[in-house]
């Protein structure tokens, strides 16, 4: 049987060598996007556009407005003396918040009266907008203190500690899941050619006269995928690492453990929509569906699955990426072992075993 | 003019003998509204918090009552060891971890400043962040209830969004997105399927000119996608309840120009490529997840590094998602979005004039 499966595996490798397209899509893509898309992605807000009103103009109201621009979080776009031109410059997206210092604030910085700033904000995004609102929290209460002269003394004061990740830097925390998710696509579209290519060139017909059962023919077929999908994998994880700063706190082994079961769910998932479509191109379609929007956003890569409707988070229980995305990140930037992720790695043995079942299931009916 | 109106008809008869086009076209964008208008939230709720309550006193229980009354976090577990933390936050059972030092009610009864720890996971920079800041502001609301007022206070006044909701600056930015998807995804496969088909060769000896069968071809691609926005729109406005402040004509108008970007670069695929199978690839890869990641749906363009914010000046999805986020939340018209507009339509113009030089090419 293992001979079988080898010499299935040899002739999709023979295969395999001459679509000189397809290995360069395999080896060349997941490199080239996860250059690409690790540098543009990212939350951390910087640049903020904003736009200054000051209607007090004295030394306190100045020294407000410098410790904003000081913060390295804004740029200043426009230096108002009064605030109605606001609603056209947010209107227009020329500035996203609005420092407006009243008149009497001098005064009442002067008098040692507490007083108020306003601060408006454009809150259509609301994610860039809570951010943005902790910087300015943070940047006038340092400034009262300081013009006050007093020590703000709350009843509790919280002291923050950020493990795994201390700058909270968001790259660190995307790039793994911009990896999963480009091994995903790659990998589902990969094998979902496989089948049908030869069932659309009608070699699938000699294929029937071998001695070969289905299970022999998949695992055979997919073998040489795996291959070729792992040393993309481990050329986007050594990317990650040197080039994205991604640290790899766990032991390497485990990593490559986990990274190929996931790559054979993919290829499986692949496998079984070949064993599905009749054409090439439907077998496309169902992997690009398949695998690029759930992979998006129903695997916690970019939105927190916590948050989801209970109905949405059940489904994302078959998105074999959730379970990679959250082992990824324990491995790398926790760096703990099994006793952490082993259900995330049973789940992807499931659901490898699963799609190759089924695949077999489909592909014995066609035979 | 009656035979650009052939072409209509029999480009509308060839969608419509397809069984699997329409349910793709009418039922897809619906669920796909659906379920990505419910994914697509950053905001938080129930993030998973550890306590470890030293103290055990009344003024500490009140503390952690403030942080599981509230409904950013939910309680996964009370320690009693501080080592314990170590243990829920490298299993990712917990995000945040608080710790309430022994003495902790002593010292705020003496009028001091009371320390207390957070720990958050910061693997998931995302809830990280956010988890923190909803943690100070809880803390916060003790210094409110003990009557201490700061020096300066800063008094936040959010516009367009009051309630800071993600899902009303998410929703329209899946609109976008599925109108793209779908217009690109059926011109892509206009040209290049009479070519595998065989019957450009019937259509060439017709007496249309090209320019005549690219119009033929866009036209109906066009109806469908308006069809689909009129599918999606109510699931936007009524499911949702993203807030309509702008007007329908504007969001109209300006959907035009969006529409011949799409359709466009869908028809350009078309004769980039030889098979359906290539000109999928080459949509997908080559212009949509680019279009996606660089428009700004998700990642805010301005955090972009300065040579990626040039990039995303050529990409038309970033100007429809400001122009349909611009309607639907700022309420604004013309005057603010016409730049967007005009971008749009000199995209859309250039991508046409392209398409259509490579399609008379490969004609000769």
């Amino acid at each position: 049987m293992i001979r079988r499966m080898l010499a299935v595996a040899v002739k999709e490798l023979l295969q395999l060598r001459r679509d000189r397209r397809t290995i360069l899509a395999l080896l060349a893509m997941p490199v080239v996007l996860l250059l690409i898309y690790g540098f543009a992605l990212s939350f951390d807000v910087r640049d903020i556009r904003l736009a200054v009103v000051d209607q007090s103009r004295t030394r306190a109201s100045r020294e407000v407005i410098e410790a904003f621009l000081k913060s390295g979080y804004f740029v200043r776009v426009a230096d108002l003396s009064e605030p109605r031109p606001l609603n056209g410059l947010f209107d227009r997206g020329t500035a996203q918040a609005a420092l407006v210092i009243p008149a009497g604030f001098g005064a009442d910085v002067a008098g040692r009266r507490p007083t108020a700033l306003q601060f408006v904000l454009d809150g259509s995004d609301s994610q860039t907008a809570n951010t943005v609102l902790g910087y300015a929290r943070q940047i006038v209460n340092a400034t009262g203190a300081g013009l006050f002269r007093v020590e703000l003394r709350p009843p509790v004061v919280a002291r923050p500690l950020v493990w795994y990740n201390p700058d909270l830097d968001s790259t660190i925390f995307l790039v793994p899941g911009l990896v999963a998710f480009i091994l995903m696509v790659s990998s589902v579209i990969a094998t979902a050619l496989a089948v049908v290519r030869e069932k659309e060139r009608g070699t699938m017909e000699s294929l029937r006269a071998t001695p070969l059962v289905a299970l022999e023919l998949l695992v055979g077929k997919t073998l040489p995928y795996l291959l070729v999908a792992s040393v993309s994998a481990a050329g986007s994880l050594t990317l990650a690492w040197g080039l994205f700063d991604v640290p790899i706190r766990g032991s390497v082994v485990w990593l490559a453990l986990i990274t190929v079961l996931f790559l054979a769910g993919g290829l499986g998932w692949g496998m079984f929509l070949s064993s599905l479509a009749d054409t090439q191109q439907v077998a496309f379609q169902l992997g690009l569906l398949s695998s690029m929007l759930p992979t998006l956003l129903l695997s916690g890569f970019i939105f927190p699955i916590s948050s989801m409707p209970r109905a949405l988070q059940l489904i994302s229980h078959i998105v074999p990426a959730r379970y990679f995305i959250s082992a990824l990140r324990e491995i790398v930037l926790k760096g703990v072992g099994p006793e952490v992720w082993w259900n995330d790695a049973l789940a992807l043995v499931a659901f490898g075993t699963v799609v190759l079942v089924l695949a077999t299931v489909r592909t014995v009916r066609s035979l | 003019m009656r035979t650009l109106l052939n072409i209509l008809v029999k480009e509308l008869l060839q969608l419509r003998r397809d069984p699997r086009i329409l349910p793709i076209l009418f039922v897809a964008p619906v669920v796909q509204l659906t379920i990505l208008g419910y994914a697509a939230t950053t905001d938080l709720r129930r993030v998973e918090l550890a306590v470890c309550d030293l103290d055990r006193t009344n003024p500490s229980r009140d503390l952690v009552r403030r942080f599981t009354d509230s409904s950013y976090f939910r309680l996964v577990a009370s320690l009693d060891d501080q080592r314990a933390i170590d243990r829920w936050l490298d299993s990712g059972r917990a995000r945040i971890a608080l710790t309430i030092p022994a003495g902790y009610a002593a010292v705020r009864e003496a009028g001091g400043s009371a320390e207390v720890q957070l720990v958050a996971d910061g693997s998931d920079a995302m809830t990280g962040t956010l988890g923190l800041s909803y943690a100070y502001g809880v803390i916060q609301q003790v210094a409110e209830t003990d009557n201490l007022r700061l020096p300066i206070e800063l008094r936040p006044k959010v516009l367009y969004n009051p309630d800071l909701i993600s899902r009303n600056f998410m929703v329209p930015g899946v609109l976008a997105m599925i109108l793209m998807i779908m217009t690109m995804m059926l011109s892509s496969m206009a040209l290049v399927r009479e070519t595998e088909l065989g019957t450009m060769e019937q259509l060439l000896v017709t007496p249309l000119s090209p320019g005549a069968i690219i119009l033929g071809k866009l036209v109906p691609y066009a109806m469908v996608g308006t069809v689909e926005i009129l599918t999606a729109l109510p699931v936007v406005l009524f499911w949702f309840e993203v807030p309509l402040r702008g007007s329908l004509a504007v969001l109209a108008l300006l959907t035009v120009p969006f529409m011949l970007c799409t359709l466009g670069l869908g028809l350009l695929v078309s004769t980039l490529s030889r098979t359906q199978q290539q000109a999928m690839m080459i949509s997908t890869f080559v212009f949509m997840l680019p279009q996606i990641y660089l428009s700004g749906f998700v990642f805010p363009i301005q955090n972009m590094p300065k040579a990626f914010q040039v990039v995303t000046y050529a990409v038309p999805l970033r100007y429809y998602v400001q122009v349909l986020r611009g309607v639907f939340l700022k309420g604004v018209g013309l005057e603010v979005l016409w730049p967007q507009g005009l971008a749009m339509l000199g995209l859309g113009v250039g991508i046409l004039t392209l398409a259509r030089i490579r399609f008379r090419r490969r004609l000769g």
